[in-house]
Parts: structure tokens; sequence; C-alpha cells
């Protein structure tokens, strides 16, 4: 009596396995089939997407390099993480995963928050290009989106800041509270990003006082805050007095408050961590940017491309200018502010000579987007060479 | 010529963070235990000290904390080497790990905060000397408190009797055993004064140096004191002379980017260790060297009656 009870349970099995297996096939099936029409015919997932809106929300996550506590560069795209979630309510869901190393590890971050169903997916910084490709190229039906990188795919994309828009308009505050007439900047890494806010510093210091001299000191590290410190001590004690740094977090700030030098706050508001030293913060506002990219996918207008946003569209500013700031010079900030605002003032337009002496850029020629992004020159008024530079 | 005397100011600091540091490595390391762990130790000092700084408002309490955190956590690693006999070496490195991350944990809330800004400490009638006030007599308290510490440890290793038996333990546990020295015992008491030291050091780092919390802030000065006791062949002056040197390298590269001469940072950044290597290189080759300056029982475990 046994033997037939065990094979009909094993036929039981058998039949079972047979119909998982076909569930399996017809899922999978259904998941390649998404996204060939994600990729194909973006018009098709339009007119799908409201449906899909209406009935569950969004799923964005986002992998953040530091802590949300770092006061800085991290902080600054949480808060633009909230804005979002602020603008678009019960439509979206954001989750965030913070110190995410630029390793393998990125990787495994990136196809866990896939895993978890979310379909947009922001990485903040750039030492997650490649992780971010990789996983992408496995998932084409969720979209990534990659802040300062250059590398692109059909369901990836790039954003950026214009930073050196607001280390132009610090500039121009510098160039107006400075005694010495020598202003200097920590620098992190050479790559052109940095490079061309040092040079924007310098051009909006000149732009009020032709006489500064613009000192740089580099950590060859985004975040070591001893380091930090001790750059900014030996500006200082070079004679520069008003600092600016391109580094992740406050030290070259507090470094000025306690020699009671001037210096900024760099990607988030810094007042606090330095009442006294502080003149104004040029700060990143992610926050317009993320609620595009989530209306695009909402919207099922998402395409692929690179996008670099300043103060025309909101996500560049200088705030909370200090009260020791003269009124005239809040004055030209203003004007600058506005000028990039309406498209009728450039940072870039010549001439602009480098401090080799050679002009780089000609009489009214203004830098395109592709000039900018590769500028690895100082220009004049910058003392010393670029590293590396021959 | 202010340029320089702010060059000196700005050395001597640089200098006291490693110093404190290594002279705490130094006494560990006369003992015979090799601590690897001084950059977990002094980070999440780093963190006690920066917390009781917020809290209280005082920088001698802070110290004092730092001292507490390194200490216990020196006193685990302790345990583990003398009395379990694990290897000192990747017990170390196990500790520098787990510091780390510990402090990074602890001290999530604490990335935020800030202190008081401090009152400039200058030591009457002399920091108005020209140059030399400016250069010498304008520093942290902790500064000079560490030039005499240097010299009270020199005369307590050389002079006294406690220090003779210290490094009698680190020369011949066996020899100090027979004479009825409890080696695990005074080896723990070396490695917990070591931790405190570096406790005070991660403390000075995060209220007086850099006066912030963020994960990660010590980054690698613990691992430039400890290449620091064996650059200075462990004799507390070269310690101090050492790391003056030491921090005198950071800070003369940073300059000299100020003003603009060409000077690769990245090779700078890696002389102490190079130097470091050098000098073991040097004592390894000459056995006469060896005996006058590494402890001989560096690094190796001790059975008592084993």
């Amino acid at each position: 009596m046994t033997t037939p009870t065990r094979r009909a349970l094993l036929r039981g099995s058998a039949l079972g396995s047979i119909a998982m297996a076909a569930a399996l096939v017809g899922c999978s099936k259904k998941e390649e089939a998404a996204p060939v029409t994600a990729a194909t015919a973006p018009a098709a997932e339009a007119a799908a997407a409201p449906a899909s809106s209406a009935s569950a929300p969004l799923k964005i996550a986002f992998a953040y390099l530091g802590p949300v506590g770092d006061g800085g560069w991290t902080f600054a795209h949480d808060n633009g993480r909230k804005a979002l979630e602020k603008e678009l309510g019960a439509q979206v869901q954001t989750s965030f995963v913070e110190s995410v190393p630029e390793s393998a590890d990125a990787e495994r971050v990136f196809r866990d928050m896939v895993a978890q169903g979310n379909t947009l997916i922001f990485g903040t910084s750039f030492g997650y290009m490649e992780p971010m490709l990789k996983v992408a190229a496995d998932n084409k039906s969720v979209h990534f989106e990659h802040a300062t990188g250059y590398k692109t795919a059909d369901n990836m994309r790039v954003y950026d800041n214009r930073t050196y828009e607001g280390a132009y308009m610090a500039g121009v505050v510098a160039g107006g509270m400075t005694k010495s007439n020598i202003i200097g900047v920590v620098g992190s890494i050479p790559i052109p990003e940095v490079i061309r806010n040092i040079d924007s510093y310098t051009l909006g210091a000149q732009s009020v006082n032709p006489k500064i001299k613009v000192k740089v000191v580099w950590v060859n590290e985004w975040f070591n805050p001893p380091k930090e410190t001790e750059g900014a001590q030996s500006l200082i004690d070079g004679g520069a007095d008003v600092l600016l740094q391109n580094t992740d977090s406050s030290a070259v700030l507090q470094t000025a408050e306690k020699n009671g030098k001037y210096a900024f706050g760099w990607d988030s508001d810094m007042t606090a961590y330095g009442p006294k030293a502080h003149l104004a913060s040029a700060v990143n506002i992610w926050g317009p940017y993320y609620i595009k990219a989530a209306k695009d996918v909402l919207n099922g207008t998402w395409t692929t491309g690179h996008t670099w946003w300043g103060v025309k569209e909101g996500a560049i500013d200088l705030v909370s200018i200090s009260d020791k700031v003269p009124a005239d010079l809040k004055a030209k900030v203003d004007k600058v502010k506005a000028g990039l605002k309406d498209g009728t003032f450039s940072i870039w337009k010549g001439p602009i000579s480098d401090n080799a002496g050679k002009e780089v850029l000609k009489k009214d020629v203004v830098a395109d987007d592709a000039y900018l992004g590769g500028i690895k020159f100082f220009v004049k008024g910058v003392e010393g060479q670029v590293p590396g530079a021959k | 010529m202010e340029t320089y005397a702010l060059l000196l100011a700005a050395t001597l600091n640089a200098g006291t963070v490693l110093a404190i540091a290594g002279l705490g490595l130094l006494i560990n390391e006369r003992s015979g235990i090799v601590n690897l762990g001084a950059e977990g130790m002094m980070l999440v000092a780093a963190i006690a000290g920066f917390a009781t700084a917020v809290q209280t408002g005082s920088d001698w309490l802070a110290f004092g904390a730092g001292a507490l955190a390194g200490a216990l956590m020196a006193g685990a690693f302790g345990v583990l080497v003398i009395w379990l006999n694990t290897n000192q070496y990747a017990t170390g490195l196990a500790l520098s790990l787990f510091g780390s991350g510990f402090s990074a944990f602890v001290g999530i809330h604490y990335t935020q905060e800030r202190l008081q800004s401090r009152p400039h400490f200058a030591v009457p009638y002399l920091s108005d000397i020209p140059f030399l006030g400016p250069a010498l007599f304008r520093q942290h308290p902790m500064v000079y408190l560490t030039i005499l510490f240097m010299a009270g440890l020199s005369w307590f290793l050389y002079r006294s009797r406690a220090g003779l038996v210290l490094r009698a333990v680190g020369e011949s546990p066996e020899s100090a055993h027979a004479l009825g020295y409890p080696v695990r015992r005074i080896r723990l008491i070396a490695v917990m004064v070591g931790g405190a030291l570096c406790g005070v050091a991660g403390a000075y780092i995060s209220v007086v140096y850099t006066p912030l919390w963020v994960e990660g802030m010590v980054a690698g000065k613990g691992w430039i004191a400890l290449a620091l006791t064996t650059f200075a062949t462990w004799r507390p002056s070269r310690v101090l002379l050492g790391a003056y040197l030491f921090g005198g390298v950071t800070m003369l590269q940073f300059h000299l980017q100020g003003e603009g001469v060409a000077i690769s940072s990245q090779l700078l950044t890696m002389l102490p260790y190079l130097a470091t290597v050098l000098v073991l290189v040097l004592i390894s080759r000459n056995p006469v060297w060896i005996r006058a300056n590494m402890p001989a029982a560096l690094g190796k475990p001790f059975f008592p009656g084993g």
C-alpha cells in the first residue's frame, strides 16, 4: 500500500516542479519583455506609467559617499532627497544607504537596491561610475542616475552642478573682504572640476580687486580633516586671510575661526561650524534635479544624457552671507547671481590668460561646457603650478 | 621672517600629536609588546574626548576621557596577547580595524556638533619676544607638557629602578620572571599606559588640533606614530625630535605649495615610512646596534615557566 502512495507523491511533486518551472520561465520572460519596451519605445512606457503610479509609489534609492551627518557633500544630497519626498509625497518612496565605499561594495549595494524593487537609483559619488554601469547593464528596467561622472548607458545618465559658479560668487566676497590681498584655497585632488573652482574663485576675486593673489595647497584627498587643518594653517601663516576649500569637511572653516580669519562653507551651509569666520556658503541644492528626475520616470519621459545645472536652475547658490560683508559687496554678488540666472553674464568669458601669461580664452569668447570640462591650468593670479602639469 | 616663526609654531603643534602617541607606544614597546592598534585607539579616544568636550566644555576632562578610552582598549588588547598569547600583530591590526568601525558607530550623532572656540594660550612675557614669541610661546599647554613628559620618561627609563625593571621585562622576560617580577602584570600596565597616551593624542586631535569629529579623522597619524618609535630607535628624546621632524615635513610641504614651489606632496607623505624602513635596515645589519636599541623580546610571546 505504501508504494502507490509514494509514487503518487512523486508524481505530484514532479508535476509541481514542472508547474513552478513554467511559472518561473513566464516570470523571467515578463521581466525581460519590460526593458525592451522601455529602451525602444518610451512612448509606450509613458502610456503605461500613470496606471502604475496610481497603484504603487515610485521606489527611489540613494547611495551616499559619507554619513548624512557630514555637514557637507552628503548632507546636501540628503536635503535633496527630503525636498523630493516633500514635493511628490505619496507618489514616491525613498530610501538611502550611507557611507558606501567607492569599491566593489558599491556594486553589491546597487544590486540590493534593485532587488528591493527600486526603479530609480541615485549614486552620489564619482567612484560609483563603473559599479553602476555594471548593474545598469543587468537591469534595463531600472533608471540609474550618477552624480559627477561622464559615462552613460541607455538606462544610466549623469548629473552634476556648476559648483564653479558658487566658487566665483565666493571669490567676489573674498576679493572685497581681504586686507592682505592674499586669499587661499585648500584643494582636494587636482582634477579639472577642482582646478575650475580655484580659477573661478580667482576670477571672482579679481572682478572686485585686481591686486588679488591666490595661494593653493593640495591635500590630495577629499576628506582628511587633520591634513585640511594643516593646509589651512599654512595658508594663513603665509599671509592669506580669506580661505576657500574644495574638500569635504568643515576643518578649514574651523581653522580660520581659530586664527581669526575668514572662510566659506562649501557644499552645505556651514555657518554653525565657524560663526565668526564664516562669510558665506557656496551650496549645492540637489532637490530640483531629484524632483525632475522622479517626474521624468513617473511621466515616462526619462531619457539618458548629461545634466549640468547651476544658479540658473536653482542648483547652486551662495547663502547665509555674513553681516560682516558690506552692502555694496552683497549687491555685487546679487548682480552676478541675477546675471547667471537670466544668462546675461558668463564667468568664463575672454580675455582670460593662464598664470604663465598665455591667453587661453580670446576676447569675448564664451567657454562652452567641453572647454570647462577640460580646464587644466591656473588663471593669472593663482600662484604655483597645477600638480602634474608640464 | 614672521612666516618662518609661524611655520615653526605649526611644526611644534603637528609634532606634539605624534610625540604623545609615539612616547606612549615607546613605553608599550619597551615592555616587549607591539600594539599595532594605535590608529584604532586614537579614533575611539578622539570621539570619547570630543563628546566629553561637547558635554563639559573642558579640554582637560576631554583628555582624561580620551586617556581612559585608550587605556581600556589597550587593556583588552593586553589581556588577549599577554595572557591568551594571541599573535600581537594580528590582534593589533584587529584592534585598529575595530577602533575605526566602533568610533564611527558611536560618533554618528556627533558629526554635526561643534566646540566653543577656545581662548588662545600664550606664555606671559615670553610670547612678546620677536620671532621666538610667536614661534615657541603661543602654543597649547599640551605642547610644553609633552616636552616635560619626554624628559620625565627619559629619567624614568634610564635612572629609576622601575624603569630598569620595565626595560628588563622587554629585554628578557625570562630573567625578569626568574628574579620574581610579575612580567605579565608589568606588561599589561605598560600596554595600558601606552594606550592612555595614544588616547590623549587622539583627544588632542579632535579637541584642539582639528576641533571636530568625523569618521576616520585621525587619518593615519596612528601609523606614523608607530613608525616613529622604530625611527627613533626606542629613545624618548629621539621620539620627540622625530615627531617634530615628521610634523615639520608635513607643514613644510604645505608651505612650499602655498609659495608656489613645485614639489610632490605624495613623495613627502611617504618620507616618514621610508625613513623608518631605512632605520630598520640600518639597525638590523648591525648586531651591536640591535642590542643597544631594540627591546630584545619585542613582539615575542612569553610563557612563564614554559
